[in-house]
């Protein structure tokens, strides 16, 4: 089958004050139709960074992206203004964590969804009204009629990134990309949210990247996993397998840190240091000095990414 | 009270210091190619006034009828002759000790007393802070020119009471900034955090609040410069400020405005100094701003 | 003096303790400002109300929100005491009220066996209790080295400058940082692991009993809030402290506490022990809570949202219990009566165990309340 979105050693250098930042090395990741695929890393891993290069988010005159990247077919980097224009929000959309930020405070939701499906398509006002009040149905916003005519300002965080769902997917796109959309909510409405795309995309077939830090919500809506770490993917696969058989050590080192089936009390295992300046980053394995299996030859090489089954892959030079 | 252990190890000799705040604004400012430009030629500014009598060429004061209104490049007179027949260049010399000291003056004046308004009615908050900034809005009604001249006609003219006027119009937007700034800094966790190690709000306020505050009000204050250059010259243009014979840029400007249409150019530089001097000191002060503008 | 610093220590936070070596706070540790013995509480907090208006001029009427509205507790010297609940329950305004960093509108705190604005004066309080702040960035003045920041407060209390450095430096050691490297430093140039290792540091520098951490961990990547949380139970041993240990998430609570208190809403939902919080909560809400929480499991992910709706505001809280429009075991009574804490039974650690729900207070009229009250 042929994937959905297929990046293919895609860098995105930032070359703003001061030195040029690499914050995305050499990544290739492709997405099946109606699969979902979670980008789990720390701060400054280059998850985000990833995401937001398959819209072209990045600006233009301070970022360099090298690589392609195909969605659906088409060349995204290729494209012309106009034709991302189109491109974006059509057949790709986006959801961000902070709703707030995402949508324009002096329209009401439903005019903002209007305005989008109308930007797209040439369809009469009435039929686009038509479609964003389904849309707030579908995402199950309780009395779609009233909410359509607030204003973001006035709704809570989970109703705010409802109607967000609804705006993106209001050109019924194939791809959405979600960027740590739960990370800013309630641990109950955070898991009615995940709930609601999962539904969502099965229903829909979309194929989405899901950027998060967590593991937990990785594991309640990815179908396969791709840890970051420093800019690059060190390890992929099917999250049940990665989940209980981490083969990198970061991986490992994550899952082993994790406080959920700790014994209360109980030491735990850590990474020990901190995340790398990507400004800075040692030669070699860029996880070397955080590694507690490291040898000698991971400082000279640094590996590279290594399809070691038809659904599993990571980048280590010990784990062959 | 809790003891705080007595028998601590001794300072460890080598510990690395990372350069300060300050020390970097100043290595920021100093590879900003215009800014530096502009505060060589306020050197170059401060240095004439400071060496006017040895620079002068000719008494200043000294006039000589069959002198008047020369052009620019009349020898022995080589920026002309003014109105009365002095010489011109020795007046714009000895002009910018006037103008310097009138201009300048009131800002720090007013810096100081208005962070301490500032920051006074930003930290206390409350009826002390409405008292304040209600004030302050006061004078913040009037444009900044006419108050400068309402004020100084009421003072009567002269140097010192054009400095007073002019001190007066700068502290209410000072204390404005300061306030704003007090009251984000105030929020902070960390003046929170200090508030928990029981400390007084004088020892708050003097380590944690004014060095977070004074950085963005003391570059507001010298981008006040440049305004309070043209404002000083504009009172003396008024005659509000200093009197005649006395050397001044804005003094010189108006006594010689009945020339603009002989010698256009004569009695366009007293002018021209001033536009110097102000622009100079904006551009610096934005240089400032830049180098500060730094997440630190 | 036997005192929590001694010079000798250089142990580092990355070091590894092995876990047999540790167990659960069980301490007969003498701490010599000990007052009232192990069986008096740390804290008592009663009666504690925080209500702010907002949109109100000095002159009209404004709404007013109900952020703390009746919180008691007592605080078990050496314990860890949880703080739990969605954003608007009042955890963090309860954190700022207990650090007396706004005044709270009633309640009483007593410490130690001494009541504050009685018998112990704000600024002794103030020395006993300290606060880490989840901001690593915010909670540090961006102007001062890392050891004027951790110096601070010791020389408000009067220690000479050089000592209060020595002890900067000596704690700099015992949360993991070397001071020759981290001394000198301002907050911008370290990362968020190591400024929040800083502000621990500083909580520490006054000699606290008590150390409320309000969500101190949240802002931390995955990998370095292990470390972090490892170093919180080391330092909790070595200088005998007791924790508030305020967090949105459950695992990490779990994780680190020994008992539990679920606010909702500006109330106390629950209180118990944390197994018996985790493992039979007896608050529909305290379910809902630890049911929302991810599997972890891929074969077993959740299907079915706990609770629907997001958490209400606390301007106009529903009547009766708080909670009955999101509950689904509501019945008629609970819109109308408002449930008091009703003691559910003691854990095997003799914790009690109670929460505020009308099924677990006899004859409140709820069909599956009990029908004679469990002790106490």
């Amino acid at each position: 089958m042929t994937p959905m979105i297929d990046i293919r050693n895609l860098s995105v250098t930032f070359t703003g004050r001061g030195k040029a930042v690499r914050a995305v090395d050499d990544v290739s990741l492709s997405v099946a139709p109606g699969e979902v695929v979670a980008l789990l890393g720390e701060s400054g891993s280059g998850k985000s960074v990833t995401l937001r290069s398959l819209l072209r988010l990045h600006p233009k005159n301070r970022s360099r992206m090298e690589g392609t990247i195909r969605v659906d077919g088409e060349d995204v980097l290729a494209l012309s203004p106009r034709a991302l224009a189109d491109y974006r929000g059509r057949k790709v959309s986006m959801i961000f964590q902070d709703p707030g930020l995402a949508m324009d405070p002096v329209y009401t939701v439903g005019r903002q969804i209007v305005e989008t499906i109308r930007r797209h398509e040439s369809v009469s006002t009435a039929e686009a009204e038509a479609r964003a009040l389904a849309l707030f149905k579908k995402v199950s916003i309780p009395a779609p009629e009233r909410r359509l005519a607030a204003y973001p300002s006035s709704m809570s965080g989970g109703m705010r990134q409802r109607a967000m769902i609804a705006l993106a997917l209001a050109c019924n796109p194939k791809v959405l990309l979600a960027d740590e959309p739960t990370t800013a909510l309630d641990a109950t409405v955070q898991i009615q949210i995940l709930l609601l795309l999962r539904d969502l995309q099965r229903e829909l077939g979309l194929s989405v990247i899901f950027v998060t830090h967590d593991i937990g919500v990785a594991v309640e809506v990815a179908d396969r996993v791709a840890v970051m770490y420093a800019g690059r993917i060190v390890e992929e696969g099917k999250v049940a397998d990665v989940v209980r058989t981490p083969r990198h050590p970061y991986t490992r080192g994550l899952l082993a840190a994790r406080v959920e089936h700790a014994v209360p009390g109980s030491r735990l295992e850590t990474i020990p240091g901190a995340p790398p300046d990507l400004a800075e980053l040692p030669a070699g394995c860029a996880f070397r000095e955080r590694c507690v299996v490291a040898e000698p030859r991971c400082a000279a090489e640094r590996p590279a990414f290594v399809q070691r089954s038809p659904t599993r892959g990571d980048a280590c030079l010990l784990t062959g | 009270m809790v003891s705080l252990s007595p028998a601590l190890p001794a300072v460890p000799t080598v510990v690395a210091r990372s350069p300060g705040y300050w020390s970097g604004v100043f290595t920021r400012l100093s590879r900003d190619k215009l800014a530096m430009a502009a505060l060589a030629i306020l050197v170059l500014i401060v240095l004439m006034a400071i060496l006017a009598p040895y620079l002068a060429p000719a008494d200043p004061a000294k006039a000589t009828m069959l002198r008047r209104l020369k052009p620019i490049g009349t020898p022995g007179y080589p920026l002309g002759g003014d109105e009365l027949g002095r010489d011109m260049l020795s007046r714009l010399i000895y002009g910018s000790r006037l103008s310097l000291i009138m201009g300048v003056t009131p800002v720090p004046v007013a810096f100081v007393i208005g962070t301490i308004l500032g920051v006074t009615a930003g930290y206390a908050g409350g009826f002390l802070n409405t008292v304040i900034m209600r004030t302050a809005d006061v004078f913040f009604a009037f444009p900044s020119v006419l108050l400068a001249v309402a004020l100084s006609g009421a003072l009567g003219a002269g140097l010192l009471n054009a400095m007073v006027a002019l001190t007066i119009v700068f502290i209410p937007p000072v204390t404005r900034i300061a306030e704003a700034v007090t009251t984000q800094v105030r929020s902070l966790d960390y003046v929170e955090a200090a508030r928990t190690s029981g400390a007084g709000a004088a020892k708050i306020i003097r380590i944690h609040v004014l060095p977070n505050v004074l950085g963005p009000v003391f570059v507001y204050a010298t981008s006040l410069i440049s305004v309070s250059m043209i404002l000083a010259a504009g009172l003396s243009f008024l005659g509000l400020g200093v009197r005649p014979p006395e050397a001044e840029w804005g003094l010189m400007l108006n006594t010689l405005r009945t020339a603009i249409y002989t010698q256009p150019m004569v009695a366009a530089l007293p002018g021209i100094m001033i536009f110097i001097t102000s622009i100079s000191f904006n551009t610096l002060s934005d240089g400032l701003r830049s180098a500060m503008d730094v997440k630190a | 003096m036997t005192g929590p610093l001694s010079p000798a220590s250089t142990r580092n936070a990355e070091s590894v303790w092995p876990p047999e070596v540790w167990r659960a706070p069980k301490k007969t540790v003498l701490d010599p400002r000990d007052r009232g013995g192990p069986a008096q509480p740390l804290l008592s907090v009663t009666g504690l109300v925080k209500h702010f208006k907002v949109g109100g001029s000095p002159f009209g009427e404004g709404t007013v929100v109900r952020a703390v509205d009746g919180v008691d507790f007592d605080l078990i010297k050496g314990e860890t005491l949880g703080i739990v609940g969605e954003s608007g329950c009042g955890k963090s305004t309860t954190a700022r009220l207990l650090m007396q960093l706004m005044p709270p509108d009633a309640g009483r705190l007593v410490f130690d066996g001494e009541e504050l604005g009685g018998a112990l004066s704000l600024t002794e309080y103030r020395r006993q209790v300290q606060m880490v702040f989840q901001d690593s960035y915010a909670s540090l003045n961006p102007r001062l080295t890392i050891e004027d920041s951790i110096a601070f407060g010791p020389q408000v209390h009067g220690l000479p400058a050089r000592q209060a450095i020595a002890r900067a430096h000596d704690l700099l050691d015992r949360v993991g940082l070397e001071p020759a490297r981290f001394a000198g430093r301002f907050p911008h140039e370290l990362s968020g692991g190591q400024r929040q290792r800083i502000n621990i540091a500083r909580a520490l520098a006054m000699n606290p009993r008590l150390v409320i951490l309000d969500e101190a961990v949240s802002a931390l990547d995955k990998s370095v809030e292990a470390q972090v949380l490892n170093l919180l139970m080391d330092l909790k041993q070595e200088f005998n402290l007791t924790y508030i240990f305020i967090s949105h998430d459950l695992n990490v609570v779990r994780f680190m506490v020994d008992r539990v208190l679920v606010m909702y809403l500006g109330k106390v939902a629950e209180l118990g022990g944390r197994d018996a919080v985790f493992n039979q909560p007896a608050h529909p809400y305290t379910a809902a809570l630890l049911a929302s929480m991810p599997s972890m499991d891929p074969d077993h992910r959740v299907e079915r949202p706990p609770l629907t709706g997001d958490p209400p505001n606390p301007i106009n809280p529903p009547p009766g219990c708080r909670f009955h429009p999101r509950c689904a075991v509501a019945e008629a009574v609970c819109s109308v009566k408002e449930p008091e804490m009703a003691a559910t039974g003691t854990d095997r650690a003799g914790a009690r165990h109670a929460a505020a729900c009308l099924m677990r207070a006899a004859g409140s009229g709820h069909s599956r309340a009990p029908a004679v009250a469990v002790p106490a």
